[in-house]
Formats: structure tokens, sequence, C-alpha cells
């Protein structure tokens, strides 16, 4: 692991105003994520991990302090340039999948790359390579609702790829899946950091998905409870092989 | 992101959705049509009046007995005060081109056992250079025909066909009217039908003093037609016949006239500056219709924003700025109202042609009429889509990827 910081957090504060009432999500992070890391962000409902990924992930900006990405100061730039960066340098993985169900695969892993301005052949190779990758090559043509949790989950994995992106944060991704699907989706994402060398970072519930990570962040009350390496950190592929090949896999 | 990039995904999201699409469509379909239509009709009536303006001939009087308003009135009243000696005492004055006297009377035609009841006009051989109606076949009558109220006679091309067998050149033949043997002179070129759909091929002209003298036994003529040598001078010439007559008539001081002189040409423009507003009334109806049809696109638009809101937070997550969600949403609108402009412009004309062949109503479709409503299509994908289209590009990203239905 190189040592270059993409992610620095400074006293980043987040405030929602409702009404009368002020709601401190974030008071005050401090945070350092270096290149290829593999974050886990847990912590109970409410304590601010969706809030805090989405400051990092440029789709909201901190009420203060300051965030630099890959040494830019992005706490205060306007909508255009936040939606340029998640183009180029951010993935995204969500809980709900959030597949366009009426377009293919194809289409939909393809989707970052129409607002990159991309050719259309060049679209179309590039997303194939993506699918390829996360091993949907046969599955093209398909529509979302045709495909299980697991196969949409790889879909959206390939789609955050699919633009060479730094980082790729996922909100709890496994939150929709059983617990074998939820394994094979970490294999996945620990071959995001293992082979392509991007930074990942994952809001979880689930103490054993945060066991496929190599530093575990608590947070409580938007603050930083806890920030400490993976005691065990576990291998997904690994796991996998290990478990038997029919019935529900459990842990 | 580039153009066709953006229209792509705009086009994408109106195939994703075709039944909704199209019934967005039809309200603009209707609202086109609806004004090609209304226009087309309007169109249609006042070119059958410019037509029937030029058919007259420029630059006409219209002299007719009596101190009526018009032709008609005038007939009501005292008939007899025009003669053929006025018609030429009226091509005598200056700048008049011609005076053509008419007098005409309704007879069945009879040849051999076809018969056709029609108009027989008395008149002169002035008569088809002030309307300007050249022959097909045979010849006019001559002056040596009025001079000896022959029994020769023209004939329009409606008579002919309802007389003669088809492929028959009635030059040469003999017809009956009142039981009077005419000979066939000539064929007037077919005309068409004039102002208020009266058929005017559907005529017999004869020298108007075989009228008078073998046919009515009346000295008067119905009217003389005056053509003047100008447009300027019809002013002028119009002056001159009113004293004319009034000399010749031995009318003095504050006498009314026991005549009127018209300028028919004048009538038929304002007959048709009257259709012009009737056409932009009914194209001002028509394009209500569109206008509802336009605040109908609007109303899918908003649902489909909402519906989509899930969407718009997914494409704002990857990368998309709030310009790239306006344009996707203003060029769907765009093109639903250029898509259903297009299709309402081809049913609109589809159903004005089919008015006009099975109705029989003139319509006439103009590059402008169908340029308006293309303009006004794209005008109102563009007016009733932005809306909705700002309002899917001010949506949060987190929000709108939250967002349930
Ligand atoms: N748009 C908003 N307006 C007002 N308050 C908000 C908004 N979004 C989040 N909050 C509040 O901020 C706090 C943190 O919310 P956040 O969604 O980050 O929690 P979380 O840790 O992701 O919880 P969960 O595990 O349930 O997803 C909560 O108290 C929440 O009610
Ligand atoms: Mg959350």
């Amino acid at each position: 692991m190189s040592g270059k910081t993409v992610i620095l957090l400074e006293n980043v504060k987040k405030i929602y105003q409702l009404g009368e009432t002020r709601v401190f999500a974030l008071k005050g992070i401090n945070l350092t994520i270096r290149e290829g890391e593999m974050v886990a962000v847990m912590g109970s409902s409410g304590s601010g991990k969706s809030t805090l990924l989405n400051i990092m992930g440029c789709l909201d900006r901190p009420t203060a302090g300051i965030y630099y990405l890959d040494g830019e100061n992005v706490s205060q730039l306007a909508k255009s340039r936040l939606a340029r960066i998640r183009n180029k340098r951010i993935g995204f993985v969500f809980q709900g999948f959030n597949l366009l169900g009426r377009t293919t695969v194809l289409a939909n892993v393809q989707l970052p790359l129409i607002y990159a301005g991309a050719g259309k052949k060049e679209m179309a190779e590039r997303a194939k390579e993506a699918l390829a990758w996360v091993g949907l090559s046969d599955y093209l043509e398909h529509y979302p609702s045709q495909m299980s949790g697991g196969q949409q989950q790889r879909v959206a994995i390939a789609r955050a790829l699919v633009n060479n992106p730094s980082l790729i944060l996922a909100d709890e991704p496994t939150g929709s899946l059983d617990s074998k699907t939820s394994i094979e989706i970490m294999a996945v994402i620990q071959r995001l950091y293992l082979e392509k060398g991007i930074t990942v970072i994952i809001v979880t519930h689930e103490r054993e998905i945060s066991q496929y990570c190599r530093r575990l962040i608590k947070l409580k009350d938007g603050r930083i409870t806890e920030d400490t390496p993976v005691m065990n950190p576990r291998n997904a592929a690994e796991d996998l092989a290990a478990m038997p090949d029919e019935g529900e896999g459990q842990i | 992101m580039n153009f066709i990039n953006n229209f792509e995904v705009a086009l994408n999201g109106i195939k994703a959705n075709k039944l909704r699409s199209s019934l967005t469509m039809l309200g603009i379909i209707i609202g086109v049509a609806a004004v090609i239509i209304m226009i087309s009709v309007g169109q249609g009536a006042s070119k059958r009046i410019s037509d029937q303006i030029s058919s007259m001939g420029s630059n006409l009087l219209m002299v007719s007995p009596g101190a009526g308003q018009g032709p008609v009135r005038g007939a009501s009243g005292n008939v007899n005060t025009l003669t053929l000696e006025d018609a030429e005492a009226i091509a005598g004055l200056s700048m008049v081109a011609g005076a053509v006297p008419e007098l005409n009377t309704g007879a069945t035609i009879v040849y051999e056992n076809q018969t056709w009841t029609s108009q027989i006009n008395g008149t002169t051989p002035g008569m088809q250079v002030i309307k300007d109606w050249p022959v097909s076949s045979g010849s006019y009558f001559g002056d040596d025909d009025v001079q000896s109220a022959s029994l020769v006679a023209v004939l329009g091309q409606t008579v002919v066909d309802n007389l003669f067998p088809p492929g028959t050149d009635p030059v040469g033949a003999t017809i009956r009217i009142n039981k009077l043997a005419f000979t066939v002179v000539g064929v007037l070129s077919p005309k068409g039908a004039a102002m208020m759909g009266q058929d005017q091929d559907d005529a017999v002209y004869v020298p108007i003093t075989t009228v008078q003298k073998r046919m009515l036994g009346v000295n008067n003529v119905r009217t003389i037609n005056v053509q003047t040598e100008t447009q300027d001078s019809m002013a002028y010439v119009q002056t001159s016949i009113e004293e004319l007559l009034r000399e010749r008539h031995r009318i003095t001081g504050s006498k009314t006239d026991d005549f009127s002189v018209l300028s028919l040409t004048s009538v038929l423009e304002a007959a048709e500056t009257a259709t012009g507003t009737m056409t932009i009334l009914l194209a001002s109806i028509a394009a209500i219709s569109l206008l509802v049809g336009g605040i109908g696109i609007m109303n899918i638009m908003l649902v489909s924003v909402t519906e989509r809101t899930k969407e718009i937070g997914l494409r704002m997550a990857v990368g998309a700025t709030e310009s790239n969600i306006l344009n996707q949403f203003l060029v769907e609108s765009v093109v639903l109202c250029l898509v259903g402009g297009f299709t309402g412009i081809i049913t609109g004309a589809a159903v004005a042609w089919a008015i006009s062949k099975f109705a029989g109503w003139p319509t006439y479709i103009t590059l402008y009429s169908i340029l308006l409503s293309a303009g006004f299509s794209a005008a109102i994908g563009i007016f009733f889509g932005y809306y909705p289209a700002k309002k899917a590009a001010s949506l949060d990203p987190i929000e709108a990827l939250r967002f349930e239905k």
C-alpha cells in the first residue's frame, strides 16, 4: 500500500436544519484514508454513516470543515464540479442496487460513460470489459428483473468501476442479500482493491462483512469512536471455496 | 456528455414507456391537426375568392339597374332602365377598355333526346375579353351576330358534358333553346367553380340581341360590365359613368339614380378580408386545443419526473450534472411534441384532403400553416417541458436516491 492520501477530512460537520430543530448528523470528523485501503464503517442506525459516505462521495457538502479529495479541497465546489468528480473518480454501490429497470444490463453499466462523453463503441467495449470482470459476460442483454439480487449487485459493481474510479463507496452493499450471496459480493469487492488497487469504503451493519475489510471505523452520534485495523481479516474467495456447493450458505 | 448521448438518453426515455408517450403525443397530434385543418379550410375559402377575382378579370365595374346596393338588390327594383345604347355610350368614355352588356334567362336546352336546364347569357363578343375566357373549340360569335340577333350559341363545358356524348365536338351541332334552333359555334374552356360553389361552366352564351328580341321581347339589359384601362382609373371611370347615365336618363338635382355602379373586385376583396379574419378565428380556436395538448405534456412530464426520481438520483450519482438532467427531460418533451406535431401535420393534411374530396369544401394547405404548427409544437415542447425538466434537474441526489415509489 502506497502512502498517498485519497481522503482527508478536517473537522467535518454536517448539520441538518429541520424547521426549528437542528440535527447534528456529523459533529467534527477527522479522518485520513490512503490509496488502496479497504475500510468498513460501522455504527448504530442514525450514527451518521450514510451522511459521512455521501460527503466523501461528493453527493453532499459539509456544513463546516474541509474535505480534501486527492489533495484538492472539494468541500464547497459548485454542484456541476462535484458531478464531474463523481463521474471521473468515484463509484457508488447501493443497498438497493439502483439499476434502471427498463434498461439492459449493458446499458446500465454504460451509464457513467454517457456522462463522461464517451463514444458509442468505446462505451460498449468498456462496459463489456467491466461486466466480464464481475463474471456476467453472458447477461449483457438481460434486464435487471431477470436476475438474482447477487447478480444485480454485480452489475452495480461493474457500473461503479466502468469509468476507472480511484474510490468506490458502498452503502450497505450486502444489506439486501442472503449471507452466502453477501460473501460472493464481498469477494468481488475485495478483488477491486486487491486486483485494481481501488480504495474501497463500505458502510455495513454486519460484523462478518467488516471482517473482509482491513480497517474498521466506528461511528456513534456523529463522532468516530473507534478506528482500528481489522483483527483477523478474512478472504471472501477462500471462504466461498470452503463452503458446500449446495444448500443455504451459512457462516 | 455530448449531444448525441443526450439525445439518445431522451429517446430511450420515450421508448421505455411507449403507451404513455403516445397518449401524451395524442394531445399534440389533435391540436396540430386541428390547426392545419382549420387554416386549410379558411385558406381554401379565401383562395376560392381570389380565384374568382382573377377569373372575373381585372379592373371591373358593374353597372346595374335600380338604385340598389348590389347586383342582387338591384334586380328587385326598377329593372328596365339600362339599354344597349347605354353600354355603347359607356364604351365611348375615356379610360374604358370595354363595356359589355349582359341579359340572362334560364332555359331548357335540348339536343337530340337530351335536355339540360341552364343559364342563357345574352352578351357581346367583348365578354370573352373582359372575362379573359378563351374557347377550347370553335370560336366566339361576332359583332355581326349581335347586329342580326343570330341564333348562335357558345356553350360552357358543363352544358356540353350534359348534352353531348363524351368525345363529340358540339361545334356545328344544332340545339334547341325554348323551341328556337341555335347553331353551336364554340365551346368555352372549363373555368371551374366560382365563389359559393356555383359552376361557371354551366352556362350558354348567345348574342344579347337574340335574348332581347327573340326570347324575352324586351329592350333593356340586365347589367353592363365595364373594364377600365388601369386599376387607378376605376374611381374616375365610376364617376364618369354615373355622370353619363344621369344625363342619358335625365336624372337631375337630388333625384335618385335609377342605376348603380359597383366595383365587384372591391366587394370580393372585402369578402376575402372577411374569410381571412375567419381563418384567424378558426386557427385560434384550434390553437387552444394545441395549448391544452401542451398542458397535457407538462402534466405527463411532471408525473414522469416524479416516477423517475430514483433514476434521476442515480444519474446524478454517476455524474450527470443539472444541465444534463434538464436537457434530458427537455429533449424528451420537445421530441414528443415534434413527433406529435409531425404526425398531426400528416393527419391534418389527410383530413383536409378528405374534406375537400368528400364534402366538396375547398381546402388549401399552405406551407406557412405547416411551419406554424411545427414551430408552435416545438415551442410548446420547450415551454411546457421546461418546468418539469427544471424540477428534475434541481432534485437533490441524496433525496432522490432515497425516494421510494
Ligand atoms: N436530509 C436530512 N434531513 C434531516 N436529517 C437528516 C437527513 N439525513 C439524515 N438526517 C439525520 O442525520 C442523522 C444521521 O443519518 P444517517 O442517514 O447518516 O444515519 P446512518 O448511520 O446511515 O443510519 P442507518 O444505519 O439507519 O442508515 C440521523 O439522525 C438522521 O435523522
Ligand atoms: Mg444509512
